[in-house]
């Protein structure tokens, strides 16, 4: 039984999500603060992923990231990087699809949240980046544990976008998802099982811990 | 000396009407700010704090300018640094009641002595949420005072505490007012509330 799927699968979760966190914090704050036009149409970019069928996000990252035209062969000319076929493309290919569950959840949170917090801590003298730090984020720790966790749990389960942009290749781009697939493909269903009870397992566990540690407090991913 | 004139638009139930407000506070005063609800009153401390900006209107706080829309000068919340009492208190629910002063000072003597005044001592690691009504209160005043203050604003106070807890911590305010020459904007309903505490009142209807 090969496990290196499930590896590479966690793998492709852990850095999505570390990488969204970093992003998406910053953005959900940005974009809890007010409206503008502008706005509208990033957060319509940002949420289109839930929408879009997957294979339409991956055929067309698959167009820009090819390396025999435009903004791919720049890239494998000038830095000589590749996001076709490779793990740093599933993981560019993740980060875009998976961002709207950690953004959306953050700034929803950020916008529950009295405006007087943010006014109360200006007051006293501190900038936006402290008044962000110490006293928006911790009082958003909730929602932040859920947007960490359904980011983790949605990464493990991508199928369609990862197997247009990274294929099927073992060790590099063949993830659980796609091994599942493929298991069936061959008709071997004791493969597949396995995969899958592994990969409902981890999912199931990660749920349930959201709840525990946010002491039943915790929006569920389908409110 | 705080010099305001301000004129700002306001959306009331009756439609629209105008907050024209011109006024001088000599340094170290304390005035009462009252009126109808909706009239104001709390958008006016708003637009001295910075949070709201008014169509028309000059701020001058003794020798610097905070606000004057004919100069485009708008100084933002955090360089005025006026102590401001929230009406909702605006605690942090992270904090507990040492965090919110530590948070606000970094002279631990002042933060013991506020303690003391507001008779929090006792209570220093509790957060918000564990407090009464009357304690979230004083919280919110110890943290306006921590500053040290030179134009504290304060909307409804003092509206959560009993009468004898009134009495008593106007009573010991008025003596740090004095200590750090505070000049104080109080907005209250109640018309025995501040008696003989003010030096003067501003009508806002």
């Amino acid at each position: 039984m090969d496990l290196s799927p499930i590896w590479l699968t966690l793998k492709l979760a852990a850095i999505t999500t570390l990488l969204l966190l970093i992003a998406g914090l910053p953005v959900a704050w940005w974009l809890s603060r007010g409206r503008s036009f502008f706005k509208t149409i990033i957060e319509a970019i940002i949420t289109m992923p839930l929408v879009l069928p997957p294979s339409v996000l991956g055929f067309y990252l698959l167009l820009a990231f090819s390396p025999r035209h435009g903004l791919g062969k720049w890239l494998q000319d000038a830095f000589d990087v590749q996001f076709v076929f490779s793990f740093q493309g599933l993981v560019l290919a993740s980060f875009i699809y998976s961002m709207p569950f950690m953004v959306g959840p953050i700034k929803s949170a950020l916008q529950q949240l009295p405006v007087s917090l943010s006014q109360a801590s200006y007051i006293l003298g501190k900038t936006k980046w402290q008044t962000f730090k110490s006293v928006l984020v911790p009082n958003i720790k909730p929602s932040i544990l859920t947007a960490i966790v359904l980011t983790f749990a949605h990464t493990l389960g991508e199928f369609g976008v990862v197997l247009m942009i990274g294929g099927n290749i073992p060790g590099v781009t063949r993830v659980a998802s796609i091994a599942v697939y493929d298991s069936v493909e061959r008709m071997d269903y004791p493969a597949a099982n396995t995969y899958s009870l592994i990969l409902f397992s981890i999912t199931f566990l990660m749920v349930i811990s959201v709840f525990v540690f946010n002491k039943y407090q915790a929006k569920s991913p389908l409110e | 000396m705080i010099s305001i004139a301000i004129e700002k638009k306001l959306k009331v139930y009756q439609g629209r009407q105008v907050l024209k407000i011109e006024r001088q506070f000599p340094a170290g005063s304390i005035t009462k700010i009252y009126g109808p609800s909706g009239s104001g009153k709390t958008t006016f401390l708003k637009i001295i704090t910075g949070f709201i900006t008014p169509e028309k209107g000059k701020i001058l706080v003794d020798d610097s300018t905070w606000l004057d829309t004919d100069l485009n000068i708008n100084i933002p919340p955090q360089k005025r640094m006026p102590g401001f009492v929230f009406q909702d208190y605006a605690l942090f629910p992270n904090m507990t009641i040492r965090e919110h002063l530590e948070y606000a000072t970094t002279d631990k003597d002042w933060i013991v002595r506020l303690l003391l005044l507001g008779k929090l001592d006792t209570l220093i690691d509790h957060k918000p949420i564990h407090l009464s009504g009357g304690q979230q209160q004083r919280l919110a005043i110890l943290r306006a005072l921590a500053i040290k203050p030179k134009l504290l604003l304060m909307d409804e106070p003092f509206s959560a505490l009993d009468p004898e807890m009134k009495t008593e911590l106007i009573e010991e305010l008025t003596i740090v007012f004095k200590e750090i020459g505070a000049t104080v904007l109080i907005v209250s309903h109640n018309p025995q509330e501040l008696e003989g505490l003010v030096d003067g009142e501003l009508l806002i209807v």
